[in-house]
């Protein structure tokens, strides 16, 4: 009798993950193209620096004082979409910088295939698996706040070569975190699939921008 | 980059570093510490993935 109310139980807590995987893989899918089609906006508004700057801004007064509130209701959803539209249209001043570039719609294209094998490599090692990275978060959170402090004082600096190593910090750290992330949405140990959904699409955006960064850097020096 | 620039993306650093300590305690003391074998299986795809970003760049 125990071992089948276990049994039931168990499963039951495994269709809960995979339908918190499916709807989360869904949900980025879909956040994902919206943001591609708002930073296709912005590149044919040609809209000047300033609004990389305060998309930013914006997307993470939304992560840290509205997400928070919405995450467990149906209005996650249309902060997620904020969060995630607001954040690719600020990427329309950059790409438009790249695409100026001789080469500029190759090194585009490269970050964003680039990006995608990455993403989807380490989500395909983390759930064929099913290993537990949880042991990873103090690793990984430590290393994004070293980044964010270097990044912080480069704003003054300047220093190209601080700039390089932020940027393939930044891509190592986010990597990590994509493992992180899903095996915590193996494990049952982040069951809001709106949450779930935010941090992987910051690991991937991240690592965008910044395989962006580092190829723009190693072309320039041609 | 503009002086106004460079106080704006200041801030925004400066604020996701604040936020981040709250986060960053929590793992530190409650984060599970990993195995030998649990560290290998982690670095092995992040080695990998250094090494897919130097054949990007050499592509380039």
């Amino acid at each position: 009798m125990n071992f089948a109310t276990t049994a039931t139980r168990t499963r039951q807590s495994m269709l809960a993950t995979n339908e918190v995987i499916r709807s989360t893989y869904t949900l980025l899918s879909m956040t994902l193209l919206f943001s591609a089609a708002m930073a296709a906006l912005s590149v044919w508004l040609r809209l000047p620096p300033m609004t990389h700057l305060l998309s930013a801004g914006g997307a993470l007064l939304l992560i840290w004082l509205v997400l928070p509130r919405t995450a467990n209701s149906a209005k996650g959803l249309a902060v997620v979409f904020a969060i995630t539209g607001l954040l690719g249209f600020g990427l329309g001043p950059i790409l438009t910088l790249y695409l100026a570039l001789p080469n500029g719609p190759q090194i585009v294209a490269t970050a964003f295939g680039g990006t995608g094998v990455i993403f989807l490599g380490l989500s395909g090692y983390a759930l064929a698996t099913r290993r537990d990275f949880s042991f990873l978060g103090g690793f990984l959170f430590t290393g994004l706040l070293v980044v964010l402090v270097a990044a912080l004082a480069n704003i003054f600096l300047s220093i190209p070569v601080l700039s390089l190593t932020i940027s393939a910090a930044v891509i190592l750290i986010m990597s990590g975190f994509i493992l992180f992330d899903t095996s915590r949405l193996i494990s049952g140990g982040e069951t809001n699939y709106i949450l779930a959904t935010v941090s992987l699409y910051l690991s991937l955006f991240n690592i965008f921008v910044h395989l962006l960064s580092l190829l723009g850097i190693m072309r320039s020096d041609d | 980059m503009a002086p106004w620039s460079k106080i704006g993306w200041a801030l925004v650093l400066g604020l996701m570093v604040v936020a981040l300590i709250p986060r960053l305690r929590e793992m530190m003391t409650h984060a599970p510490r990993g195995g030998r074998d649990d560290w290998v299986a982690a670095l092995l795809p992040l080695a990998l993935v250094v090494a897919f970003v130097a054949l990007l760049l050499w592509l380039v």
